[in-house]
């Protein structure tokens, strides 16, 4: 008998009774999340009527379940929950019904039974400073869990900018001694998934990929270049206003009623690479900046300590009226010691000048 | 180090070393300058020295007369390009106007990207129109030292990586972005010791020239 586990992504869909339409129709969305042209939805279908599907283990450490509610608050029915029940889910601290040893006995059993096979998402940063006593489950540091758990995987997804580059957690002074998975993680392919949260239909994505073509292609910071390629600057509605110069200076002039760009009240767009500017938040209903706020750069390192969200990018960010109040105060000083010593200098050779006679030169010249 | 740190790191501990370089060459040379003095003037005064200061500090600015337009009308017309474009580069591009104005509190009216985007291209040119007539003529490049070389690079480098930014040339933005900056603030720290310090003392020379030419009644 062939469990639910055994059975392709074709089947299992099947068994919950989506049609040949519904299943083509879902490779074609499949297709677009993944940014790929609708001549490949043929190749999709063929690859996911194929494909196992595959155990999945989630383990959530230094968060704040956002990126969890990220992926289960997109509309019902949808690609994402279509996705959810195409992978298996074994261990989910936030979604699962089994809790304590139950709950660890299924990892352990997902662990086994797909040994080598499974993936491992990760969303939450981890700790490892004093021996990563900060964040614990079931009487283990998460960095035990993630070692033990990454261990047998095929390949981790970090969900989220604190499992992708620290997040929060990790901001100044990082009193945890956060870290990200791939710092953690060096023998394992991982691919981050950043943003704070991350789109729901970037990480089902991303998965669908997994699943028909392996690994997708990454970004020099482990991103899918897919979803990462272009900044949201370059895709931006209120770009043609950047470009004639139209700014709004605060959040409620013309300037911002108009819609102008938001460059000066702070926006990152410039520097973040995500796909809001075109997958848009809820649904496909906006994203940030069409809500009148300008990008923070969630998707981004370090977003949290790059010198203040209201900032303008091309704003100085340290403080440099007291360093630069002592340097013209030095330069003053020393400038003037300078010029005296100049001064002396004049004065001595004014004083040792010796007239030159013709008589002089005459003698020069023959001696 | 990643993009992001590069591009905090320039933006932060990198701008305020180079500005304060910056300001404290300035003074010194400025004080350096002033402090030296002048032998009294004894003639008799003969204009009004001020006015006519004042008069060449902007007559000049103006090109020169049609004599030595047509000696030198390429020196003229790509020194005037590089000048030009320079300036609108610099004070006209919104990203920069906002610099500026966060930390000095100045502000003015920018110009659409578009056009600084023409400017850009105009200054690039300008300059490597320069460089070809330093290196060809022979006059010139026997007075050519290591200096003007040196200084050609700096100030093209800013302007290049600020078109490549912009236009998402070779690197990524954020790098890219970061080395405008860093490339800026290399420049900021070079222009107080090196010929770039004419950018400020030029003002004082020539309102000097035009108050002694001034006081003694002859134009200037
Ligand atoms: S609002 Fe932000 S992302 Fe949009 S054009 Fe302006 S700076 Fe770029
Ligand atoms: S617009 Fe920017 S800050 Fe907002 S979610 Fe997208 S990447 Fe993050």
């Amino acid at each position: 008998m062939t469990t639910r586990k055994d059975l392709t992504v074709g089947e299992a869909l099947r068994t919950q009774g989506i049609s040949r339409r519904g299943f083509l129709k879902f490779c074609a969305a499949t297709a677009s999340m993944m940014a790929l042209p609708p001549s490949s939805i043929p190749a999709i279908a063929a690859a996911l009527e194929k494909a196992r599907r595959p155990s999945v283990i989630w383990l959530s450490f230094q968060e704040c379940t956002g990126c969890t509610e990220s992926l289960t608050r997109s509309h019902a029915p949808s690609i994402e929950g279509l996705i959810f029940n195409v992978i298996s889910l074994d261990y989910h601290h936030t979604l699962q019904a089994a809790s304590g040893d139950a709950a660890e006995e299924a990892r352990h059993t997902a662990m086994k039974e797909n040994d080598g096979k499974y993936i491992v998402v990760v969303d939450g940063s981890i700790p490892v400073k004093d021996g990563g006593v900060y964040s614990t489950i079931a009487g283990m540091t998460n960095l035990e869990i993630l070692k033990e758990t990454v261990a047998g995987a095929a390949a981790v997804i970090a969900v989220g900018s604190c499992a992708a580059f620290g997040g929060l957690p990790a901001a100044n002074p990082n009193p945890t001694g956060a870290v990200s998975v791939s710092e953690l993680v060096k023998d394992k392919p991982v691919v981050n998934i950043p943003g704070c949260p991350p789109i729901p239909v970037v990480i089902s994505g991303v998965i669908a990929h997994f699943l028909t073509f392996g690994l997708p292609e990454l970004d020099n910071l482990g991103r899918p270049k897919a979803f990462y390629g272009t900044s949201i600057h370059d895709r931006c509605y209120r770009r043609p206003f950047y470009d004639k110069g139209l700014f709004a200076e605060t959040f409620d002039d013309e300037g911002a009623k108009k819609g102008w760009c938001l460059y000066k009240l702070g926006c990152k767009g410039p520097t973040t690479y995500n796909a809001c500017a075109t997958m848009k938040w809820n649904n496909g209903t906006s994203f940030p900046i069409e809500a009148g706020h300008g990008c923070i750069g969630c998707s981004e390192p370090q977003f949290w300590d790059a010198g203040g969200f209201y900032k303008a990018l091309a704003e100085p960010t340290g403080n440099f009226t007291t360093t630069a109040g002592v340097a013209v105060a030095a330069g003053a000083a020393l400038g003037a010691a300078s010029g005296l010593l100049n001064r002396n200098k004049q004065k001595q050779a004014g004083a040792e000048h010796e007239t030159v006679t013709a008589d002089n030169l005459e003698k020069e010249q023959t001696s | 180090m990643n993009e992001v740190n590069f591009l905090l790191w320039v933006r932060g501990i990198g701008f305020d070393i180079a500005l304060a370089i910056f300001v404290f060459g300035i003074m010194l040379r400025f004080m350096e300058i002033l402090w030296l003095g002048r032998k009294p003037e004894l003639a008799a005064v003969r204009g009004n020295g001020v006015a006519s200061g004042m008069r060449t500090v902007f007559s000049r600015f103006l090109p020169a007369d049609s004599n030595t337009l047509k000696r030198s009308l390429f020196m003229v017309v790509a020194g005037y390009g590089f000048h030009i474009g320079l300036f609108v580069v610099i004070f006209l591009f919104a990203p920069h106007a906002e610099l500026i104005e966060s930390v000095t509190g100045l502000s003015w009216p920018t110009l659409p990207s578009p056009i600084v985007d023409f400017f850009t291209v105009l200054t690039m040119l300008a300059l490597m129109a320069l460089l070809w007539r330093r290196l060809t003529h022979p006059v010139l490049r026997f007075l050519s030292t290591g200096e003007d070389y040196l200084m050609l690079l700096l100030t093209f480098l800013p302007v290049l990586t600020g078109y490549m930014a912009f236009h998402h040339l070779f690197l990524s933005y954020g790098w890219m972005l970061g080395l405008h900056i860093l490339s800026v603030e290399l420049l900021l720290i070079v222009i107080p010791f090196t010929k770039l310090i004419h950018m400020f003392t030029l003002f004082m020379a020539r309102w000097y020239s035009g108050f002694m030419a001034g006081q003694k009644g002859v134009q200037s």
